[in-house]
């Protein structure tokens, strides 16, 4: 069973045992508009609590994604490279951007819950 | 400047209602998208037909006895020989050689139509009445709207049928459904298409009746963006500036043949030198190789990594389903094909020289 966090900077994060699936928000996918390439980071990449890890590029702008939670990037979803309009499509489901082996919880549990996150966006 | 600073067009009310997301643009509230999104406005355009607001951009008429061989002054476009009714692409430069502003001008009868860009327009207006002696009537009271696309010819022509008769590059008073307007066949899609310019207070109900046509959908500046780059057009500030030639920026197509002889615009020792000898940079089309978008500012590099030019334009091509781009490089890299390099977020990635425009255009010579 996992659980569900949000950043300030809409990302979501699913955490199961010790690994966090990352991606972005239903929110921040309205606001990019149309998603045309995704990068997402290499298998292995250490990084810490709010390193860019993932790029992704709508018509508009380019906009980075970074690590809700310290950790190691242990599977990357290589599905958006030639799909990247599955971020629209599916942005808290099948575009999930990589999964990420967290260092400490702490720094999950420091994340908005699902009504705080709510109740930001709405500020 | 505080949103409510800033101007409003005719068709303000109108986008509201459509649903547009508005966004400052030189100096005015703008739509930059509608709820179908820039890339599906992009290919409604290319396929049908789009309705854009460009009343921003200024509207200057030129009266006087001799107003081509007077604008003559100020720009390098061949405007003495346009004949009634024809129009041509030209720009304001300075000593320098540099560009101040890009227009469109269409003769008419007794003078000219001129249209600049909307951030350059104050500074247009006092280029000209500083400099020329025509009469300069700033026409403050009209909106400008461009129907672009194949399915735009049936959409106006139905509403006056006079549209159909014009062909690319002209220009013609007509009465569209009771409104008076002045209607070229031109725009900056790389599309067949119209500009209209309609007196203010009839604009929202000659774009309702354009929107009532099949197939024409209101696009914002969002998706005028990405087509005029895909079509390979400068957009002034980004791609053309004060630092860059008509030369360099690949424009000197629209210097004729009599001004190249004759000269008697400004800067001309430096630009037809520039034709007549080359120029350092160039203008070109930019093709990254995956799909990863090079944007404005982008370091193009040669493939043994030293610096060899910049991006002034880049995105992603929603005809294309590729990124595009234009900047400028070194003439030795500029030949279309030359293997470059753009760095994206520190990484070098493949890209070549690419002739423009992108996408074919679809003008109705």
């Amino acid at each position: 069973m996992s659980e569900r966090r949000f950043t300030e900077d809409h990302e979501w994060i699913d955490l199961d045992g010790e690994i966090g699936t990352v991606g972005i928000t239903d929110f921040a996918q309205e606001q990019l508009g149309e998603v045309v390439f995704v990068e997402v980071p290499d298998v292995g990449k250490t990084v810490s609590k709010g390193d860019e890890t993932a790029v992704v590029e709508s018509v508009k702008a380019a906009s980075e994604l970074y690590a809700p939670c310290a950790g190691e990037v242990v599977e990357a979803n290589d599905a958006l490279a030639d799909t990247p309009d599955l971020v629209n499509s599916d942005p808290e489901g099948a575009a999930w951007f990589y999964k990420i082996k967290i260092s400490d919880k702490a720094e999950f549990d420091a994340l908005m819950d699902a009504d705080a996150y709510k109740a930001h966006t709405e500020a | 400047m505080a949103d409510t600073d800033l101007l409003k067009t005719p068709l303000y009310d109108l986008h509201v209602e459509l649903g547009a997301k508005m966004v400052p643009f030189a100096g005015y509230d703008m739509p930059v998208q509608y709820p179908m999104g820039v890339k599906a406005e992009h290919l409604h355009t290319r396929a049908k037909a789009g309705l854009f607001d460009v009343s921003h951009m200024g509207q200057v008429k030129l009266t006087g006895p001799d107003a081509a061989r007077d604008l003559e002054r100020l720009v390098p476009g061949d405007l003495d020989g346009l004949g009634h009714g024809q129009m041509r692409y030209t720009m304001f430069t300075n000593e320098a050689g540099g560009i101040l502003d890009d227009l469109m001008v269409c003769r008419i009868e007794n003078g000219l139509m001129v249209v600049v860009n909307a951030a350059c327009k104050d500074a247009d207006i006092r280029h000209m009445r500083a400099h020329l002696s025509s009469e300069i009537e700033v026409l403050e009271d009209r909106a400008l709207i461009a129907l672009q696309g194949p399915g735009a010819e049936m959409a106006l022509s139905a509403l006056a049928p006079a549209a159909a008769t014009l062909t690319f590059m002209t220009g013609l008073e007509m009465d569209i459904d009771g409104a008076a307007c002045f209607v070229t066949r031109s725009g900056y899609t790389g599309e067949d298409g119209y500009e209209i310019s309609v007196p203010a207070d009839e604009a929202e109900a000659l774009a309702r009746k354009l929107l009532a046509q099949n197939d024409v959908e209101a696009i914002g500046l969002g998706a005028r963006d990405s087509l005029r780059l895909e079509a390979g057009l400068c957009l002034y500030g980004h791609d053309i500036d004060e630092t860059t030639t008509p030369v360099e920026a690949a424009l000197t197509w629209s210097i004729g043949k009599r001004r190249r002889t004759e000269g008697g615009f400004p800067g001309a020792d430096v630009i037809l030198k520039q034709i007549a000898e080359g120029t350092a940079r160039k203008r070109v089309g930019i093709l990254p190789e995956g799909r990863a978008p090079a944007r404005e500012g982008t370091e193009i590099q040669a493939p043994d990594g030293s610096t060899i030019g910049a991006i002034t334009s880049g995105g992603f091509g929603p005809t294309l389903e590729a990124p595009v781009a234009m900047g400028y490089v070194t003439a030795e890299h500029s030949a279309a094909g030359s293997a470059v390099n753009v760095v994206v977020r520190g990484k070098a990635l493949p890209a070549r020289t690419a002739k423009m425009p992108f996408v074919p255009n679809g003008y109705k010579r």
